[in-house]
């Protein structure tokens, strides 16, 4: 098969893609840009969460902490070996990550405050990632599919993790309570911009080419449905009056800021800068060690 | 304090406080397999931690997290080698490989023990650290002729052989700052 | 070197691929697939295989239809009913 259109319908009809395959170059610049993406933002999130590592207020936190952001890492190192089977090198994609030329997601240019903003980014950042990660599991291009299904069962224990730290602060005193519900109040704008501004599936190229198998808002819908009454029930409140579940089962919401997302991905959030130069330093500091074990 | 809670808050202190500085490698290690293996041996000094912890606490009337982050600064008795910040990967590395060393023997110690639990703690320790020392031994081995690991081994050795164990230095200071503030901000709490 | 990480889940069962591993030798490929694939204890053990050690084999070429090899290359209901039939034992008739 070397034909564009011939490859469009073959992936449509449910065809996979390996490494070796013919792809079209527009497929594959996508597949590059999409996963090199992913593998950014596993590697940005790292930053916010392990500042509290050294400070969980237990060996049982800081345990689970470590192993999450370990996992985080585990998941980085997967995608840029996909990314490098397709053509770009690890060392490229982490020098345009750090030079600002390549994006990584939105949630991950924000900072952290609080413990409570250990919670609310365990449970719910990875939850809202998780439904797009699920998604990915019929991505046509299989070797992507493929370390998806390790990655989702290692964000699984995430989620599980975050939703723990967040019971046992809201059960604690009112402070902590307080520190949910004022970090959930902060999380809760990048969380709706998650996802991207709605595109209809036949205008959406990671739909066409099959690499996502979901649209931008099916994905937010998915997130609201499942974890919106979680949060309720908690007793917590989110920062929107007009999010609700209509009679037929979709969510209605303040439309969320666009604006916002567009300066943030594009290097302008508040903590961008500043994590871009801490990689960026490591980076630099360390590359004799690469050359002395990667020569 | 009885001599047994004495080497078992020694034991919890060394792990606890090397396992804390180890993890501050998370995210930021020198390549992201080594990374991944690196947090791996962080995790599993805390483990060491809290199991010596749980000893202890039972002789002394408290619990592991207490006995972990409760106490002044001066109460501490881990050894000087694992206090220091090192936030490069030569002195990094060349503290693992000295640390290993000191545990090794330590520990060789404590499963000679009389004391059962000791003992069975001890060879527990030890099947876990065996995978630590092939982890120094390989960077040791591959970065031996680099100036910088042989520099950090020289600035580290007076540490590795210093034997007081009061926790009295700026740096450790810091680091129980850091690692007791989100505990401090609400004493009593459960997280 | 890139090694090929196969891994086997539990006792019995194959060792299939899991992934990939950058390392300068061997021993740093243990070390490291071993965090990568087991920290969680979820493999039994690990196979890793240097990449360019790995030979691809594609293309199995059918253009003659041999379906004898394959089970569904026989089709034996016409027959057997025959055979059934002039024995007697046919299911329908010995009712």
């Amino acid at each position: 098969m070397n034909d564009e259109a011939e490859f469009l319908e073959y992936v449509q009809a449910g065809g996979l893609v390996e490494t070796g395959d013919w792809m079209p170059d527009e497929y594959r610049a996508r597949l590059v840009k999409f996963i090199e993406m992913h593998g950014n933002s596993e590697l940005m999130g790292v930053l916010p969460e392990r500042e509290w590592i050294l400070r969980a207020p237990t060996l049982q936190r800081k345990l689970a902490l470590t192993a999450k952001v370990q996992d985080e890492v585990g998941h980085a190192q997967l995608i840029f070996g996909v990314v490098e089977d397709l053509g770009k090198p690890r060392a490229q994609c982490l020098a345009d990550l750090v030079t600002g030329k390549a994006k990584f997601h939105n949630v991950f240019h924000y900072p952290t405050h609080t413990w409570g903003d250990v919670g609310v980014i365990a449970w719910l950042v990875d939850a809202a990632a998780i439904v797009s990660q699920k998604a990915l599991l019929k991505c046509s291009y299989a070797p992507y599919a493929r370390i998806m299904k390790k990655i989702c069962w290692e964000e699984s224990f995430h989620i599980l993790h975050g939703r723990d730290v967040v019971l046992a602060l809201v059960t604690g005193t009112d402070a902590q309570h307080e520190l949910v519900q004022e970090a959930l109040d902060r999380w809760w704008g990048p969380l709706m911009q998650f996802h991207g501004h709605p595109i209809p599936a036949g205008e959406d190229p990671m739909v066409v080419w099959r690499i996502k198998s979901q649209g931008n808002e099916e994905a937010r819908q998915q997130f609201l449905d499942g974890y919106v009454p979680q949060v309720w029930e908690l007793g917590l409140t989110l920062p929107d009056p007009e999010l609700r579940r209509r009679d037929d089962g979709v969510w209605e919401y303040t439309e969320p800021d666009w604006d916002e997302l567009r300066a943030v991905v594009t290097g302008g959030g508040p903590c961008t800068q500043d994590r871009l130069d801490l990689r960026r330093r490591f980076l630099e500091q360390e590359a004799w060690v690469r050359e002395a074990v990667l020569a | 304090m009885n001599e047994r809670a004495q080497i078992l808050l020694e034991l919890a202190d060394d792990e606890l406080v090397i396992g804390w500085r180890d993890s501050e490698w998370t995210g930021i290690a020198p390549t992201l397999e080594e990374d991944v293996a690196f947090s791996s041996i962080a995790q599993n000094e805390i483990g060491h931690a809290r199991a010596a912890y749980e000893l202890a606490a039972r002789e002394l009337g408290t619990t592991p997290d207490e006995l972990a982050f409760d106490r002044r600064p001066a109460e501490y008795r881990c050894a000087p080698l694992v206090e220091l910040r090192l936030l490069d990967w030569a002195h990094a590395i060349a503290r693992r490989y000295l640390y290993e060393q000191l545990d090794r023997a330590r520990i060789e110690e404590m499963k000679r023990s009389d004391d059962a639990e000791l003992a069975s703690l001890a060879a527990k320790i030890d099947r876990e650290e065996a995978y630590h020392r092939i982890h120094a031994e390989l960077w040791a081995n591959r970065l031996r002729d680099d100036p910088r690991f042989s520099q950090a081994l020289d600035d580290l050795r007076p540490y590795a052989e210093a034997t007081e164990r009061v926790a009295r230095t700026q740096e450790f200071a810091e680091l129980w700052d850091e690692m007791t503030s989100v505990r401090r901000s609400m004493p009593g709490a459960q997280w | 070197m890139i090694f090929e990480v196969f891994r086997q889940e539990k006792k019995g069962q194959p060792f299939a691929h899991a992934g990939s591993i950058e390392a300068p030798d061997g021993a740093f490929a243990d070390a490291w697939a071993r965090e990568q694939y087991g920290r969680r204890g979820e493999s039994e053990a690990l196979w890793l295989v240097p990449r360019v050690a790995v030979r691809e084999v594609h293309d199995f070429p059918d253009e003659f239809d041999l379906k004898y090899r394959r089970v569904d290359g026989y089709s034996l209901k016409v027959r057997l009913k025959e055979a059934r039939e002039r024995a007697g034992t046919n299911p329908s008739r010995a009712r």
